[in-house]
């Protein structure tokens, strides 16, 4: 075999004298055969015909000669180049398939890539699929956190568990040469980063009991904030940071591509250290578990034991416990849960694209076929194997793909690039997973498949077309006919579907879009305009005690309103639309109690606080100062006051006043708290959350050194915030500020909106292009069948046809098949809406103004499409139209 | 490859696979050209059988991949350039193993009908 491959080789050179040789053998064959029957008499002319017809095709079969010789791969680079050729001669629909194909491919690939960072790839922890998440349940709150106490207990009590460990989430204050510095720190539990099976690159990790009081303080960093804070040194180890007023000796380094998005933003990992009052308190929930189950586990058989010790807690300590349950979720979900309706809507709205560009892609191929199928037929009757014909075709085919394709993958590599550009730096903290998406193998593979598909359409289509017809037939037939029919009747079924799915495309845009704006017009109790706030962290050393608090928040009033530009000031402990976190636990003095959990969230704040977010109170009166510190006032006859909102009134008032009644925390020292006024419902968390009801006291009552300010401007809030920042700074420049921020800009960011408004932009688009295929491919329908029918319109005009007949009889077929598509497409659109109700807000399904808009837009843009061919056929001249063909 | 076509289904077809055999079996006495190889075909087989002449072009060039035949460019008895086809001695043992395979096959189809016959 190796001797004809040299043979093969050698002749691949000199394939030129190869080819005359044996055409100069195969001529003095028929010479001499023509010339011996000439010698038995036959005429000249005769005897060269015979000669010509017993040697046979001597094309194919000189082709038949060099098949022998040539190696496998020439005659498919023939194909290639005669495919390039082809293709060359006919721009306009191969520039049109390539990008219509490298168009649905790069969007399907660059979601993709989003889908398996998220939802394919497995957590880069190790053994993934035995982590759990691990919460206590309360009332309305079904992933609660952990107390510190209990985790103690659930970590002791608990056999399902190889490790059951703890993180929260914190902002401690770093002292850095340029002032103090809020950082976001996470506490973890000493075997945290053992239960995920992480090894820090530099340093050691903690080790079994370092995360107790007793142990000294230690922290590891995150790499970006070794190379950020330390330059990336190795001699960090070692060395001591000032966190929160304490000594700190940092211990190691993470790995770069650790990330634990729940906990993130981090750029510290310290110990637990509980010395603060929460920490202590089994009352107080502040820690959230991450566990590993032991082998043979199940994730029921772990939820069942937690709730086991859960309600062994509660009948321990009823006082703290009560309706305390237990929760646990795999930690993967935990993680990528709330991304996946988004992510699967995408994925859902670019294969809708995909199947709109192969639409598109197999009308074209259809018609190219239609106009070759007479090519093929003459190339078929000169003696070319159907097989080769078919060859050819999909050796076209492929080439189309192939360069699609590649094209296809670079605008995908694009698209992935510019999409994680446009996600904010501080929601990509939160989904690392987005981090470093690219043309992974998944995503190759993908990508694969999907041109794989397109190889069989680009084969399938004018092949079953060709295999169709016979070949005598078509060359018989000319341009006309049934194989016009036929396309049509093919054609005209896929521009349906291709407007169907614009349709569906166009309504779920117009619902997201819709569910964007009725979010943002949501009523959210305040005037976020003109608003800025910032966080203040004072350094506990320098402000211990409950007045020196209180008196750092009246100076830093002061301070704040005597900056120019500024119209009031007030303090709070949280703001509104963050969360509806930060609870307490009530009671309604003077009302039996059987033991209910009523966890309701609280915010101090101070007098001024309703007034400056632009609250309204609708009864009873706000905060006043009264000068006089509640907190260490013990005299019982002397009740603190709050101010509940509405919601909170038409839960347990409902038909009664509250004002005037009293509450008391579930504490049995609680000083009783009167009713004083009722606030309209300010929204505290999420713009898409249900309002709850809340309660405010006056900050006075429990100051802190941690404060958000709230500061209405007169003028532009964003440019007011330096000026803010340095009056607190003037003021002490070791309370960490951090950066600042508007309200506007926080309903804009917050998670709901940021979720709502890029699917709304992203289907959009998505569907805007859907609208342009869908309504070109209409139009080369119709286009093409006024094409195949001149002559038919030219005869009934020629008899008397009036030209609004003829507009008629256009506008009429395209009629159908929009209407087909409109109608198709609003009952899958309803059903793909209930598919992504989470993402809907305020919009049903079946929303009908969105509907009917997107009839009408579909309808007025297949009008359009259709009334450029009509008004051709109308304009045909029945003589001209006669005479052609 | 024998070209089995309707047009000359009037003559025995030649069986599958054996136009090399022949070939070779015609060159065995002198180097021929391939116009000659065919009359040669044609008279050795008193007419009966009939080879699509083009053909045999196809073949010489599987013989000559295999190594089964030489070409050679001489001048014919009228002067003419024509290419002139020996056997080596890797297509006679090749002949031998063909031929005795093709015995072995006829020998085999004949018992066959000849207990048909009875």
């Amino acid at each position: 075999m190796k001797f004809t491959f040299f043979k093969r080789l050698a002749l691949l050179f000199r394939r030129e004298k190869f080819n005359q040789e044996l055409e100069e053998e195969m001529a003095w064959h028929r010479d001499q055969k023509s010339q011996d029957l000439q010698s038995a008499g036959t005429s000249p002319d005769d005897a060269h015909h015979a000669a010509r017809r017993e040697f046979g095709n001597d094309l194919h079969l000189r082709e038949q000669s060099q098949d022998v010789f040539s190696f496998w791969f020439e005659t498919t680079l023939q194909d290639f180049r005669f495919a390039l050729r082809q293709l060359r001669k006919n721009p306009g629909f191969a520039l049109t398939a390539i990008l219509m194909l490298a168009l649905g491919l790069s969007v399907s690939v660059a979601i993709f890539a989003f889908v398996d960072g998220a939802l394919l790839k497995p957590i880069p922890f190790k053994d993934p699929q035995q982590l759990l998440g691990v919460y206590e349940e309360a009332n309305q709150c079904l992933y609660c956190n952990l107390s510190y106490p209990d985790y103690l207990d659930w970590k002791k009590l608990n056999k399902s568990l190889t490790a059951l460990e703890v993180y929260d989430h914190n902002q401690f204050t770093l002292n850095t040469p340029s002032g103090a510095e809020p950082i976001f720190i996470t506490r973890v539990s000493d075997g945290f980063f053992r239960v995920l099976g992480i090894t820090p690159i530099l340093g050691r990790d903690f080790y079994a009991g370092e995360d107790l009081l007793s142990a000294p303080r230690t922290v590891m960093l995150s790499y970006a904030a070794w190379q950020k804070r330390f330059g990336g040194k190795p001699e960090v180890i070692g060395q001591t940071v000032i966190l929160d007023d304490n000594p700190t000796v940092i211990i190691a380094v993470l790995p770069k591509d650790f990330h634990f998005a729940p906990a993130e933003p981090a750029e510290f990992w310290a110990t637990l250290h509980p010395e603060r009052g929460c920490d202590l308190r089994r009352s107080c929930h502040g820690l959230y578990g991450v566990g590993r189950m032991k082998d043979g586990i199940t994730m029921q058989g772990a939820l069942s034991e937690f709730k086991d010790i859960a309600a062994q807690l509660t009948k321990q300590y009823p006082d703290s416990n009560t309706g305390q349950g237990a929760n646990v979720e795999v930690l993967s979900e935990v993680i990528v849960g709330p991304y996946r309706p988004l992510l699967l809507m995408l994925l859902a709205g670019a294969g809708l694209l995909l199947v709109i560009a192969g639409v598109n892609i197999a009308s074209l191929l259809l018609v190219r076929s239609e106009a070759r199928k007479r090519e093929f037929a003459i190339r078929n009757a000169l003696g070319a194997a159907r097989i080769r014909l078919m060859r050819q075709f999909m050796t076209e085919g492929l080439l189309l793909v192939l360069i699609g394709s590649a094209l296809g993958l670079l605008f995908a590599y694009w698209t992935i690039h510019i999409l994680t550009l446009l996600i904010p730096t501080n929601l990509l903290l939160k989904t690392p997973f987005f981090l470093d998406l690219g043309l992974t193998p998944h995503v190759l593979v993908f990508t694969a498949f999907i041109t794989l598909l397109f190889a069989i359409l680009f084969f399938v289509t004018p092949t079953l077309r060709l295999s169709l017809g016979r070949t005598r037939d078509s060359l018989a037939e000319g341009s006309r006919g049934s194989a016009g029919n036929a396309w049509r009747f093919l054609g005209s079924k896929l521009v349906v579907l291709e407007l169907a799915t614009a349709v569906v495309l166009l309504v779920s845009a117009g619902l997201l879009g819709k569910s964007l704006l009725l979010m943002l017009r949501t009523p959210i109790g305040m005037q976020p305009d003109h608003l800025a706030t910032i966080q203040l962290t004072a350094p506990d050393k320098s402000y211990p005690k409950s007045p020196d608090q209180l008196a750092l928040a009246r100076r830093l009033y002061a301070e704040l309103s005597a900056v120019p530009g500024v119209k009031s000031v007030a303090f709070s402990s949280d703001i509104p639309i963050n969360g509806w976190g930060d609870t307490t636990w009530i009671h309604i003095l003077g009302r039996p109690w059987h033991g209910e959990h009523e966890d309701v969230p609280e915010r101090d704040v101070t007098p001024e606080y309703f007034s400056t977010i632009g609250a309204k109170l609708v009864r009873g009166r706000p905060f006043v100062e009264t000068g006089r510190p509640f907190v260490d006032n013990e005299d019982p006859s002397q009740p603190h006051e709050v101010i509940i909102n509405q919601a909170f009134e038409r839960k347990y008032f409902p038909g009664e006043d509250p004002l005037g009644k009293q509450l008391s925390y579930m504490s049995p020292k609680s000083i009783p708290m009167e009713i004083i006024g009722i606030v309209e419902d300010i929204k505290e968390g999420q713009l898409d959350t249900e309002n709850r009801p809340a309660l405010y006291f006056p900050l006075n009552q429990s100051p802190s050194t941690f404060l958000n300010a709230v500061v209405r401007t007169s003028t532009s809030d964003h440019a007011m915030i330096p000026a803010l920042i340095s009056a607190v700074h003037r003021l002490d420049p070791n309370i960490a500020t951090s950066a600042g921020t508007t309200f506007t800009d926080i309903i804009e960011d917050s998670p709901s909106a940021y979720l709502r408004r890029t699917s709304a932009w992203l289907i959009g688009g998505f569907a805007a292009f859907a609208l342009i295929l869908g309504v070109v491919g209409l139009y080369g329908v119709i286009a093409y069948s006024v094409s195949q029918r001149t002559r038919e319109i030219g005869v009934r005009m020629a008899i008397g046809a009036q030209r609004t007949t003829v507009y008629k009889l256009v506008l009429k077929e395209a009629g159908y098949l929009t209407t087909l598509g409109i109608v198709m497409g609003l009952a899958s659109a309803i059903a793909a809406a209930t598919l992504m109700k989470d993402l809907l807000f305020g919009v049903r399904s079946w929303d009908v103004p969105t509907l009917a808009a997107v009839a009408i837009v579909l309808s007025a843009a297949s009008l359009l499409a259709s009334f450029i061919p009509a008004h051709r056929a109308a304009s045909v001249d029945p003589v001209e139209a006669l005479r052609s063909e | 490859m024998v070209y089995i076509s309707s047009i000359m289904a009037k003559k025995p077809e030649l069986m599958p696979g054996t136009l090399d055999m022949l070939i070779l079996k015609t060159l065995t006495r002198a180097p021929l050209h391939g116009y000659g190889i065919a009359l040669s075909i044609k008279t050795l087989s008193d007419e009966i059988l009939t080879v699509e002449e083009g053909s045999l072009y196809p073949a010489l060039q599987r013989l000559l991949l295999q190594g089964w035949v030489k070409a050679e460019w001489r001048r014919t008895d009228t002067n003419r350039r024509a290419r002139y086809y020996t056997l080596t001695a890797a297509g006679r043992k090749q002949l031998t193993a063909e031929r005795s395979h093709f015995e072995q096959m006829i020998s085999a189809i004949a018992r066959v009908m000849q207990d048909a016959k009875e």
